[in-house]
């Protein structure tokens, strides 16, 4: 039972939370002036690393919060995911104020 | 052989317990081993592949041999059970067995959360001094250990500590201990598993600790800041020629029951020791009266011993010493010490392997933890000492140093290294007593070109026993290494995995088996429902009426009766479950827009449209009717099982994507309860129920408010239906009412059956994740004109858009009785073919397939294991030009007393429905508040008995809620960074007060005073209800007077709010309420 440090609430137990996958993946600007690969890349790839990891959870039985962190896959150490200081490439790229420490974008 | 003196037994007291049917007695403080011991019981059992006799071979949880069945547990070690007043144990043939047939364990298990500073695992002399330097520190500290009194292994020694007997030095550390109130010492506690993030689950025998004898036990869930692993070692044996006779014990266990028990294990012992405390032993012993023949040590000579005689019955008579032989009727042996690291391993911890020391002992932490004492090789007793206060010095992180701690001085001499001995040649040298395996078998794997210890544990099955290798996983590893010419560092260890100790599977369920045993969500007619004899199915967690039979009908013969009542008549159905998420805000017709596949920004207000909605891959994942209540808030309703998936999902859109828009999400799915009444003689019912509104201008898809009620004009069975939805106290009301009127109540099953024969799609049935609206016949509900929603892209996408994908057909068996089955593969020609689709819904007569390349007209097999001709159809099958969504063409229904079936029974026998009374009193018999029902009513009465000094329990029915969303509301309880909950007094008069519909439009926030039941717990026991249902931190200090929070309790979402020192309110959706009651009440029995 992992422990998932919710920004509002605290660490809390994993069972409170849902997973919600790789972070920083934004939805594209102009879905439609993609090439079906490029559109594909958006809807299935995503990494799949040995270590570090930015992902994104989701406080479902807690205070309903987005938010991401940086977890090794491995020893399941964790953390904030560090402030990059960019800013958005646009206003879907899923940093909103309550998507606190989003990762990188892709 | 019970010694006369000595011994931490009570001598003034009698236990009697049975062996295999004989009588036999103890003491109180013996184990069920050491009272057998006690009774001269050499041979506890047989071993499971060969049948040699066995006996008890050590005093602890690594026990091999002495497994029984014992009470109701079909297999535990005898040294680790406390001798208690009328057990039964019986011996194993062979494998432990469960009875299949016997009645559920008497035993009462449970679980329970806590959080600490410092866990200790293990109260010997190293965990004592770990929790006393922490606990004098000032952290939460939890001490567990197995057994009922601290000391561990001082308890089994003779030492003395600063010129006292080591027990006396026990008794200090564990007044000082006893003195802090933030340390919790768990005795009779096991910790079994390690896992992320320093969580530890033990078991702790609870009842016994509370003086029962009911045999009780609790999960722990333990997290712990900073974990010391203070577990010991355990001795481990030799593996030579016939060490398996009963009469072989480990050195350490000898000495323990000589000491600890006042039994002695032999008259004539041989000692066979790699190490000093194998010497320690014999002193003991020989001190104990016991004559020691002999001992030998490898270390002085190079002796060993290299065989055993034993008696017709198996039991050991003598050692071989080479050519010589000596008389004897015990051999204590001691190959070594194994430091118990299997709680560092599990955490992931690396060992390594340490020479001097001949043994694995950790290497690196993984976690916040650190091992002090024996279980990293530390094996005198004040260096331990020292070092479990090291470590809990560590672990009580930067806090200042608790008091002076003065080491005590130890008689010991200072152990010098072991021989590093694993086997002596020869046959029947045992390496795992308990799966028969021996040295010749390892020697086979070896042989067969095996090098991974870990094959050669699955090749030879070492260490797959109940006691996972604790005596013999080292000296499996030893023996490999020396087959290989490797060192065991080389070698390594076969993984270490939980349950360090086996746990009952009872244990594991604790009080989540029958009626708790997951959490069952109920609407507010779930009585009504019960009372009419309905039969339920499970959707999700819902129970819903799949349909009512009446005097003995078959679901055939029901669902038929209630199908005709929706189509000629007018038929009720509960559609509570449906999933309700109030949009608000500026851009919520924006929002939805984005979400759904249509347009909602266009919806005028009063109006209802169905939507579908996609995942970014195009393929449907929800549908549902969406209603404008007025400019800036919808009401999107959504299936039954998804709703909680499309919750979530919208606020992800939300939060990640669009934070920007000004929109907000409230669920009110449980604070509405929804009568949908169907039928072409739907409408005089409705009017009935709901007079206030004007049912002459009311057409298809709008909506209306009247009162407490909102009636939407939306149809599932193609119909004439209004779904009323009314707050969630007023739902058996409304229910009982629209039956009395003449609906004919109808379940899920009809519902089915109506919607298929309509054609309408529902999701997870038709679809799978891989369907499209396209396919599902719905390019209609596609909007071409908006620049994009989720999932747009993908329809354009070459596989979305091929043309010979599958798609929604009817389906008609040529024998028009036959059903078809769920699943049946659909192929073109009768003899066989590729399959071409399946079916995805079947009732009589009717089905429903996914298809591809088929048309109108063509002739089909569909496979279930029968091959059933049938032909493609239209998948609308019933009113394809929709004339009777308005009522029976053929019937316009008459404005007003229009005939209705008889209360419920869907008979055709008419009667009057009266008109609406006076316009003037529109308040319908339903609505008065005392017919209202709070979600916990019928528990008052339970509450009330339940109730106790220790905790008070009842409802606070009817309290006005209202959620508010954005970041500076400031008003109640603050759920979220921009969601509130405010709570307010109850209204007076008791019943829900005066609340019409629409009153909130325009107010801050939505009403969901019928979304949660609330709950009042208070009393000095209400911590020890709540954890062990809630997995948060509840220490006083921690979750303080006045928090609150929204976490889980016993697998409900609640919001938990602390309003005094000892008062709790616990919030929950009123769906779960009846089970959290149950739950709770239940939690209070085994207070």
């Amino acid at each position: 039972m992992q422990s998932i440090e919710c920004p509002w609430c605290g660490p809390r137990d994993e069972i409170e939370f849902r997973y919600g996958g790789q972070a920083g993946i934004a939805y594209p600007r102009d879905p439609g002036a993609l090439s079906d690969e490029e559109w594909a890349g958006y809807v299935f790839m995503r990494d799949n690393p040995r270590g570090w990891f930015h992902e994104r959870w989701f406080h479902v039985h807690g205070c309903r919060t987005w938010f991401s962190i940086r977890r090794h896959t491995v020893t399941h150490e964790t953390g904030p995911v560090p402030d990059t200081g960019r800013e958005p490439e646009s206003d879907r790229t899923g940093r909103g104020p309550l998507a606190r420490g989003t990762g990188e974008a892709r | 052989m019970r010694r006369e003196t000595g011994g931490r037994i009570d001598r003034s007291r009698t236990l009697r317990f049975s062996f295999d049917g004989e009588e036999l007695t103890g003491h109180p403080g013996d184990t069920l081993a050491s009272a057998l011991l006690g009774c001269g019981v050499r041979i506890v059992g047989r071993s499971v592949d060969l049948g040699r006799p066995r006996g008890i071979f050590t005093a602890g949880a690594e026990e091999p041999n002495a497994l029984l069945r014992v009470g109701d547990e079909p297999m535990v070690a005898a040294t680790t059970v406390e001798l208690r007043d009328g057990i039964e144990a019986w011996s194993l043939q062979g494998r432990g067995r469960l009875d299949p047939a016997a009645p559920p364990g008497e035993a009462r298990h449970d679980k329970a959360h806590l959080h600490c500073d410092v866990l200790v695992a293990g109260a010997g002399p190293a965990g004592l001094a770990a929790a006393l330097a922490a606990g004098e520190a000032g952290a939460r500290v939890v001490l567990l250990d197995d057994q009922p009194e601290p000391g561990g292994d001082l308890l089994g020694g003779r030492l003395l500590l600063d010129g006292a007997p080591a027990p006396e030095w026990v008794s200090s550390v564990a007044v000082r201990l006893a003195a802090l109130p933030e340390v919790r010492v768990l005795p009779r506690t096991t910790a079994v598993g390690y896992h992320d993030h320093n969580y530890v689950v033990a078991v702790e025998e609870r009842d016994a600790n509370r003086g029962r004898e009911s045999g009780g036990r609790r999960l722990w869930h333990l997290r712990a800041r900073r974990v010391v692993l203070a577990t010991g070692a355990h001795e481990r044996p030799v593996a030579f020629p016939g060490n398996d006779r009963p009469g072989v014990m480990l050195a350490s266990a000898a000495r323990t029951y000589a000491n600890r028990y006042g039994v002695l294990p032999g008259r004539r012992a041989v000692v066979f020791t790699c190490t000093d405390s194998g010497h320690e032993a014999a002193r003991d012993l020989a001190a104990a009266g016991v004559e020691i023949v002999e001992i030998v040590d490898p270390r002085r000579d190079g002796a060993v011993i290299t065989g055993t005689l034993a008696d017709a019955e198996g039991i050991l008579t003598g050692v071989a010493i080479g050519d010589r032989t000596v008389g004897c009727d015990l051999l204590a042996v001691s190959g070594g010490w194994n430091p118990a690291v299997h709680l560092f391993s599990q955490s992931q911890g690396r060992l390594r392997f340490d020479d001097a020391l001949q043994a694995f002992v950790p290497d690196r932490s993984a976690q916040a933890e650190r091992s002090a004492g024996a279980c990293r090789g530390v094996y005198g007793t004040a260096a331990a000492i020292a070092d479990g206060f090291a470590a809990g010095s560590w672990a009580a992180g930067s806090r200042a140093a608790g008091q002076a701690f003065h080491v005590p001085e130890c008689d010991e001499p200072e152990p010098r290294p072991p021989a590093a001995l694993w086997a002596v040649p020869g046959a029947e040298a045992f390496v795992d007593l308990q799966r028969d395996v021996t040295v010749a078998d390892v020697e086979r794997a070896t042989g067969a070109g095996m090098r991974s210890v870990e094959h050669v544990k699955r090749y030879t099955t070492a260490g797959t026993g109940a006691d996972q290798g604790k005596t013999s996983g080292a000296t499996a590893v030893g023996v490999v290494a020396g087959l290989l010419g490797a060192a065991p560092g080389q070698v390594g260890t076969t993984t270490f995995r939980p349950p360090y100790t086996p746990v009952a599977f009872g244990v594991l369920a604790g009080r989540e088996r029958g009626a708790l045993s997951d959490p069952v969500r109920v609407t507010a007619m779930h009585g009504l429902h019960l009372a009419r004899g309905a039969v339920f199915e499970n959707v999700g967690q819902w129970k819903r009426p799949r349909y009512f039979p009446l005097g003995g009908e078959s679901m055939e013969e029901a669902v038929e009766r209630e199908r005709r009542a929706a189509r000629t008549g007018v038929g009720a159905m509960d559609a509570s479950t449906l999933g309700k998420i109030e949009v608000r805000g500026r851009d919520a017709g924006e929002f939805l827009d984005r979400v759904y596949t249509n347009m909602f920004s266009t919806l005028p207000v009063g109006s209802c449209r169905y939507g579908v909605m996609c995942g970014a891959d195009g393929m449907v994942l929800d549908d549902g009717v969406t209603t404008r209540l007025a400019r800036d808030r919808y009401l999107a309703t959504t299936t039954t099982g998804n709703a909680a998936a499309v919750f979530d999902r919208l606020e992800e859109w939300r939060q990640t994507e669009w934070p920007h828009l000004d929109v907000s999400l409230t669920s009110v799915t449980d604070h509405w309860a929804v009568v949908a009444v169907v039928g072409p003689r739907a409408r005089p019912v409705a009017r009935a129920l709901v007079p206030g509104v004007d049912f002459d201008d009311f057409p298809f898809m709008t909506y209306r408010e009247s009162g407490p009620a909102r009636i939407f004009r939306i149809s599932f069975s193609g119909e004439l239906a209004y779904e009323i939805n009314v707050p969630r106290w007023y739902g058996a009301a409304l229910w009982e009412a629209a039956l009395e009127l003449g609906a004919v109540p109808y379940g899920t099953e009809t519902m089915h059956v109506l919607r298929a024969e309509k054609g309408f799609a529902i999701v997870g049935q038709e679809t799978d994740g891989t369907v499209t609206p396209q396919d599902l016949g719905m390019s209609w509900i596609v909007s071409t004109r908006k620049p994009d929603f989720i999932g747009k892209r993908s329809h354009a996408r070459p596989d979305t858009a091929r043309p010979d994908r599958r798609r929604l057909v009817g389906l008609v068996p040529d024998d028009p009785a036959e059903t078809l089955t769920e699943g049946a593969q659909l192929v073109a020609a009768p003899g066989g073919g590729r399959m071409i689709g399946h079916v995805t819904s079947a009732y009589p007569g009717v089905a429903l397939a996914m298809a591809a390349g088929v048309a109108i007209g063509d002739r089909l097999v569909a496979f279930d294991g029968r091959r059933i001709p049938v032909t493609v159809v239209s998948p609308v099958f019933h009113d394809p030009e929709n004339a009777r969504r308005d009522g029976d063409p053929q019937d316009p229904s008459p404005r007003s007393g229009a005939p209705a079936g008889r209360p419920g029974t869907g008979s055709d026998a008419l009667r009057e429905i009266p008109e609406p009374g006076d316009a003037a009193d529109p308040v319908p018999e339903w609505a008065r508040g005392d017919r209202a029902a709070s979600p916990l009513a019928e528990f008052t009465g339970r509450f009330a008995a339940a109730s106790s000094p220790a905790v008070t329990i009842r409802e606070l029915p009817f309290l006005p809620m209202r959620e508010i969303m954005g970041g500076e509301a400031g008003e109640g309880l603050r759920l979220g960074p921009d969601w509130w909950l405010a709570v307010g007094e109850p209204p007076a008069g008791g019943g829900p007060g005066d609340r019409p519909a629409g009153a909130d439009t325009g107010t801050a926030g939505t009403d969901v005073s019928a979304q949660r039941a609330v709950v009042e717990l208070s009393g000095p026991g209400v911590r020890d209800v709540l954890m062990t249902g809630c997995p948060i931190d509840l220490h006083p200090e921690v979750f303080t007077t006045g928090s609150h929070t929204q976490t889980l309790l016993a697998r409900a979402p609640v919001v938990l709010h602390r309003t005094g020192p000892d008062a709790y309110r616990v919030l929950v959706r009123a769906c779960l309420a009846g089970y959290l009651a149950e739950w709770l009440l239940d939690a209070l029995e085994g207070l």
